[in-house]
């Protein structure tokens, strides 16, 4: 039987949301699962996770060392716990978990399963290549499967468990060669683009940072989270955590509303997930229009507070 | 302080891939290959910091087959020193190649080793970490922006909470993210200068590197389509529609 252990990311004393979606693909692997969380004092984050749907047990590790999520830091206290029959060892498909799992693989000497989409047995899963353009199921070897799983592919678990919590203690130190400087944390006074069921993204064709208010107002009206293309973020309207697709994030939300966006490849890998897209650009051969289910051809700096209004 | 740039030959960006109809891979026989983009921020990044005094020599790495010599030859245009070409056919995944890297970069003694945060191809996002795993090294992953300086780097990194700055030893991994730099055109007088820099051609076996236990891939299938919606004329004509489906 499988035996998961699920490194839980956290900040500032909060689980993040992706963690209860990660459950969800250990649950379809099978078998025990634990969630490990490594801070300083992670009693409230384990509080947290010991309340997801499926959890056997939470792994309390703390240590002054694991202050911030620093990969060199968390790698040798992942191996440790791992080494204790652990068969998977999955962490989400954030930053966060693309940083951290190629290490903690590499120190096990195995290869490493990324952004598993569906899976088929413990040791089969699909996995997008090629910008969500292949899927590719793969086999891995005998030895422990680290994975990061695509969080748009899962839905979250229900809350609502109470497992145990155990404080366990492994080696930690802090590391002498990486030192966390300062972080510029992105606003969060809207919902999280990746959990934010409506999302509202803007592209090139905004033109400027202040134009780019008028995606505001609408996804504001909706309740919506605000996300852009590559080439918004490149032009500097918005912050880089805001940009969708290939290499930024990979969202599924109920509703999508894609403004002056081409629908370039690398941008629909990150939306081939949302239920419904509705696209709003001036070129009727626009390639978003290939797989929006609702396009309107027009000019957005009339459609756009037009539509605003009439919600 | 001398530098490492892993530079892979993938798919071009602009090419709409074709899967095989018997599912066995992607076709990729005929196809446009280019420098996978993330290597190529990495070898502008090199170069820029060469220009800045920073880095003395510039030694470009790919892994994989005769036709890799390409993507060398355009590293060494951007302005690498010398490269490197671990000769090996068929697929590489990132343990195999991290273990490569991790060869190289001892034995050249090279400060820092840059490699793109990940392959177009795989989308594994893996090798640089793993490299670093191997060598016991520092990672910053995702840079947008890198200071080095003797002894230590400077790392701003592209995370989903925002722009976090590190602070590493050297030697180190840096993985390179889109804002990073952008990537220079090449001219044509460095493309002809790019001929006459010295190749050296290494195996596996050279660098004393196993290949690693990998994922088999057991398919590869197309994803979902999604199906061509409906083109509505007026901003009330999509109000109704979204009503309708309850959406909002
Ligand atoms: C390695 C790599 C990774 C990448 N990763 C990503 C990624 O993660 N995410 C991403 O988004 N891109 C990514 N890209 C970039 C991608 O290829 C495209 O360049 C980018 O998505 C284009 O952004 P855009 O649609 O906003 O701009 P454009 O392609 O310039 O499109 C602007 C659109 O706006 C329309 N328009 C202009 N004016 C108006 C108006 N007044 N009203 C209505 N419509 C108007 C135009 O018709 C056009 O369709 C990546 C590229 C590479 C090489
Ligand atoms: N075969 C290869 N040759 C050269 N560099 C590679 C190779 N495979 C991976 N890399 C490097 O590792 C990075 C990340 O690749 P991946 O982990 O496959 O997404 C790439 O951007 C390259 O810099």
């Amino acid at each position: 039987m499988s035996k998961i252990l699920i490194v839980a990311e956290h900040a500032n004393g909060k689980l993040n949301a992706g963690v209860a979606k990660v459950v969800a693909a250990a649950q379809k692997i099978g078998g025990e699962i634990d969630v490990a969380v490594f801070a300083t004092d992670g009693s409230a984050v384990a509080a947290e996770a010991a309340k997801l749907a499926g959890v056997s047990k939470v792994l309390q590790a703390d240590n002054a060392a694991n202050d911030h999520a620093l990969a060199v830091v968390l790698t040798s206290q992942i191996v440790e716990l791992a080494s204790k029959g652990y068969s998977h060892v999955l962490v989400p498909g954030t930053t966060f978990g693309k940083d951290l799992a190629p290490r903690v693989a590499a120190k096990l000497g195995v290869p490493q399963v990324s952004d598993v989409m569906a899976v088929h047995s413990a040791s089969s899963f699909d996995r997008p290549t090629y910008a969500g353009n292949a899927i590719t199921t793969v086999e891995a070897p005998a030895g422990t499967i680290v994975a990061t799983v695509r969080l748009a592919s899962f839905n979250a678990v229900a809350a609502g468990n109470g497992a145990s919590v155990e404080k366990v203690s492994v080696a930690a130190s802090a590391s002498a060669n990486t030192k966390f400087v300062s972080l510029q944390a992105a606003k969060a006074d809207r919902p999280d683009l990746q959990s934010a069921a409506r999302v509202v993204s803007g592209g090139r064709a905004l033109g400027s940072s202040e134009n780019f208010s008028i995606i505001y107002k609408l996804a504001d009206k909706i309740g919506a989270g605000v996300g852009a293309s590559r080439a918004a973020v490149d032009s500097g309207y918005v912050p880089n955590d805001m940009q969708v697709g290939q290499t930024g994030k990979i969202i599924a939300p109920e509703l999508y509303f894609a403004i002056g966006i081409s629908g370039a490849i690398q941008h629909l890998a990150g939306i081939k997930d949302a239920r419904t897209i509705v696209a709003i650009n001036k070129d009727p051969e626009a390639p978003i229009f290939e797989v929006a289910d609702f396009g309107l051809v027009g000019d957005l700096f009339q459609v756009v507070p037009e539509l605003e209004g009439k919600l | 302080m001398k530098v490492l740039v892993s530079v892979k030959r993938v798919v071009d960006y602009n090419v709409r891939i074709q899967i095989k109809p018997d599912g066995s891979g992607v076709v990729t026989d005929g196809v446009k290959h280019s420098m996978n983009p993330f290597d190529e921020i990495a070898m502008e990044e090199a170069v820029r910091q060469k220009e800045k005094g920073k880095v003395t020599e510039i030694i470009a790495v790919t892994l994989g087959g005769a036709k890799n010599e390409e993507t060398l030859r355009t590293a060494l245009a951007f302005g690498a020193d010398r490269a490197i070409h671990v000769k090996e056919e068929g697929e590489i995944q990132p343990l195999t190649a991290a273990r490569a890297l991790a060869a190289l970069v001892k034995k050249e003694g090279a400060q820092v080793l840059f490699t793109g945060k990940q392959a177009i191809d795989d989308d594994a996002n893996q090798t640089g970490q793993m490299t670093a795993a191997l060598l016991d090294l520092p990672q910053a992953t995702f840079a947008s922006k890198v200071e080095l300086d003797a002894g230590k780097a400077t790392v701003t990194r592209e995370i989903d909470a925002g722009l976090e700055t590190l602070e590493v030893t050297l030697p180190a991994v840096i993985t390179t993210d889109l804002r990073l730099n952008e990537p220079r055109y090449l001219k044509l007088p460095d493309i002809m200068k790019a001929k006459k820099k010295p190749i050296e051609t290494v195996s596996f076996a050279d660098l004393g590197v196993q290949p690693a236990p990998g994922l088999k891939t057991v398919k590869t299938a197309p994803p979902p389509s999604r199906s061509k919606g409906i083109m509505v004329k007026t901003v009330d004509e999509l109000v109704s529609a979204l009503k309708a489906k309850g959406l909002v």
